[in-house]
């Protein structure tokens, strides 16, 4: 009789044994790789952080000390102004144009769908071949230095030399490349907005504007919310861009956090102390993160 | 304002369209397509002096004004660059490691996303919570410890280092999970209750169903590789091994005076992507999009 009433219970925890190693015998085979190149590496940089450690020789636990020392360094304080700056523009400005653009495509103009495959095209684009591109466009005698011409602008230097335009040169390719992507995003987001809103606001006599802010916005929040996190950490991690487009330059005007890590840690071997800068970068994106993520959650409907 | 000039059956079956004949209607719409008009300007302007000045002669790339039109054209450019660089060597390198990635990254993304999202076992949501936690932390922020792990195993400067790199990304985890989760369970209940094992249910079910998923991850993921530029200037210092990007970005500072030549070169390192576009361009956008929003 006990037997027969454990046999049932034996056999359904063999099973579920069973279930488990099948279950991770699908994810393993991404995960280990997931977890020694994305995973590990995390892990070590909370211990390099606080360590003295150069590329011969081996890690010395200094504690705080890496930070103490990035405190006082000038060149990562610019890094992280530098950052900041981008930051604060790189977002809004790519937010209103992506939302503009996807406000004018989902209308019924012609021409329409060739447009979201160029405006797409950017995003897409070798980011070697954009800058390279650029470069031209910025230059002394370049297009852009023409255009402003027109408009009795007479700049002598290429932006990218130039230490007040270096910053707004980059923020404006930025903005170049990723507004299509986000553009499909607020596409596929306004798709989702129920007709019938905008049909009762339109008969309650609700003007275009009204039916903006009280219909399609507040239907947008949830691609509105993803954007903003997906462009915020796109915008704290830039790096690529700057290295190709003005290396930083011109003086130390356009350095950001990503590249001062890449300096410290690849170029000059200083693990410790990059790491400690790349935990800076670490918590700020993840700080922000989340932090997006409380104030959405307290001010959903 | 507009409103009350329109007939009452119009505004109900097409409000959207609803002043179309009003002047301030048409006001609006010349808006709209100088605004179109204008972003396209701005969007194209970059691709349009890429091409332009790939095609002239150096001393006429910058002239005040610009020439949008090349005379002559120097299609010898074109011929030119292949001696001056090793740009068969960076795109063999590439396609190769796309490929070999792009195999890697649909095979073990979408296994690992049968198991995320048609199974149930214990351990499956912290593993998913470990990937989904890596979303906000970007690459540049442990980039130095593992460069340090890979020199390690003496991985650094080989094109493995490039494959580890991106092979297990947890984009394909999730861009496929977002796929099968829209596959109705009751199709694997039933091939269970027929007795196919779980191995036969991904491969016989799952696979064939979503082959559009696995297009759109295979395109992004081959375009991730070949336009990869970080990685290899990280990774790869040995010349024999260099990919298409790190390549061409040596030839714009080595020839940094030949302006034409570097438009050129810049070219061709587009055209792949832009056949692959053209192509899978349905793939694209709705696996940009749809991972976009859920993911």
């Amino acid at each position: 009789m006990v037997t027969t009433s454990r046999r049932p219970a034996r056999k359904r925890s063999a099973l579920r044994r069973h279930a488990t190693r099948v279950g991770w015998s699908f994810i393993l085979p991404n995960f280990i790789g997931f977890g020694l190149i994305t995973l590990l590496p995390v892990l070590v940089l909370f211990y390099m952080a606080f360590t003295e450690w150069s590329a011969f020789g081996s890690p010395e636990f200094i504690g705080l000390d890496n930070f103490k020392r990035l405190i006082g360094d000038g060149g990562f304080r610019t890094a992280l102004t530098n950052t900041f700056y981008y930051s604060s523009v790189h977002i809004p400005v790519t937010l209103f144009t992506s939302l503009g653009l996807a406000l004018l495509l989902n209308t019924k103009l012609r021409g329409v769908t060739f447009f979201r495959t160029a405006a797409f095209f950017p995003y897409i684009t070798s980011i070697v071949a954009i800058a390279a591109v650029w470069n031209q466009l910025f230059s002394a005698d370049g297009v852009m230095n023409q255009l402003v011409g027109l408009i009795g602008i007479n700049l002598d230097k290429g932006w990218t030399a130039n230490s007040t335009l270096a910053m707004p040169a980059l923020i404006l390719v930025s903005v170049w490349r990723d507004t299509g992507f986000f553009m499909l995003l607020y596409l596929a987001g306004l798709q989702t907005v129920p007709r019938v809103l905008h049909e009762a606001a339109y008969t309650d006599g609700a003007t275009t504007v009204q039916r903006f802010r009280y219909v399609t916005w507040p239907c947008l929040r949830p691609t509105t919310f993803f954007v903003t996190v997906y462009l915020t950490i796109q915008s704290l991690k830039v790096f690529d861009l700057v290295l190709l487009l003005t290396r930083g330059g011109p003086g130390r005007s356009t350095v950001v956090l990503s590249q001062f890590i890449y300096q410290k840690g690849i170029v000059e071997f200083q693990y410790g102390y990059a790491s400690a800068a790349a935990m800076v970068l670490f918590f700020l994106s993840l700080g922000i993160t989340i932090i997006q993520f409380l104030v959405n959650r307290r001010t959903a409907p | 304002m507009t409103s009350s000039t329109a007939p009452a059956s119009q505004r109900t079956n097409r409000p959207a369209s609803l002043h179309d004949r009003s002047p301030l209607r048409s006001v609006y719409r010349a808006l709209g397509y100088l605004a179109l008009l204008a972003a396209s300007a701005f969007v194209l302007l970059p691709f349009v002096w890429m091409i332009v000045a790939s095609l002239k002669g150096n001393n006429q790339v910058f002239t005040v004004p610009i020439e949008w039109i090349p005379n002559p054209v120097k299609w010898g450019n074109y011929i030119e660059i292949w001696k001056k660089s090793q740009m068969l060597l960076w795109t063999r390198n590439t396609l190769f490691l796309a490929v070999v990635i792009a195999f890697l990254q649909v095979f073990t993304g979408s296994f690992a996303a049968y198991g995320f999202s048609k199974m149930r076992f214990r351990g499956r949501d912290a593993l998913f919570l470990a990937y989904v936690s890596t979303i906000a932390v970007p690459w540049q922020a442990y980039m130095v410890p593992q460069f340090i792990i890979f020199s390690k195993v003496h991985l650094t400067n080989t094109l493995w280092a490039m494959i580890a790199l991106q092979a297990f990304g947890a984009f394909g985890v999730f861009l496929m999970k977002q796929y099968f989760e829209s596959i109705p369970d009751e199709l694997v209940e039933a091939a269970r209750v027929d007795g196919l094992n779980e191995y036969g249910i991904y491969r016989r079910i799952m696979l064939p169903l979503a082959i559009p998923a696995i297009a759109a991850l295979a395109l992004l993921t081959f375009i991730t590789v070949w336009n990869d530029y970080l990685g290899p200037l990280v990774y790869l210092r040995n010349h024999d091994i260099w990919t298409i990007q790190i390549g061409l970005s040596s030839f714009i500072n080595q020839y940094n005076a030949e302006y034409a030549l570097i438009m050129t070169g810049s070219v061709l390192s587009v055209i792949p992507i832009a056949l692959i576009f053209g192509f899978g361009q349905r793939y694209f956008v709705e696996g940009v999009a749809g991972t976009g929003l859920k993911g």
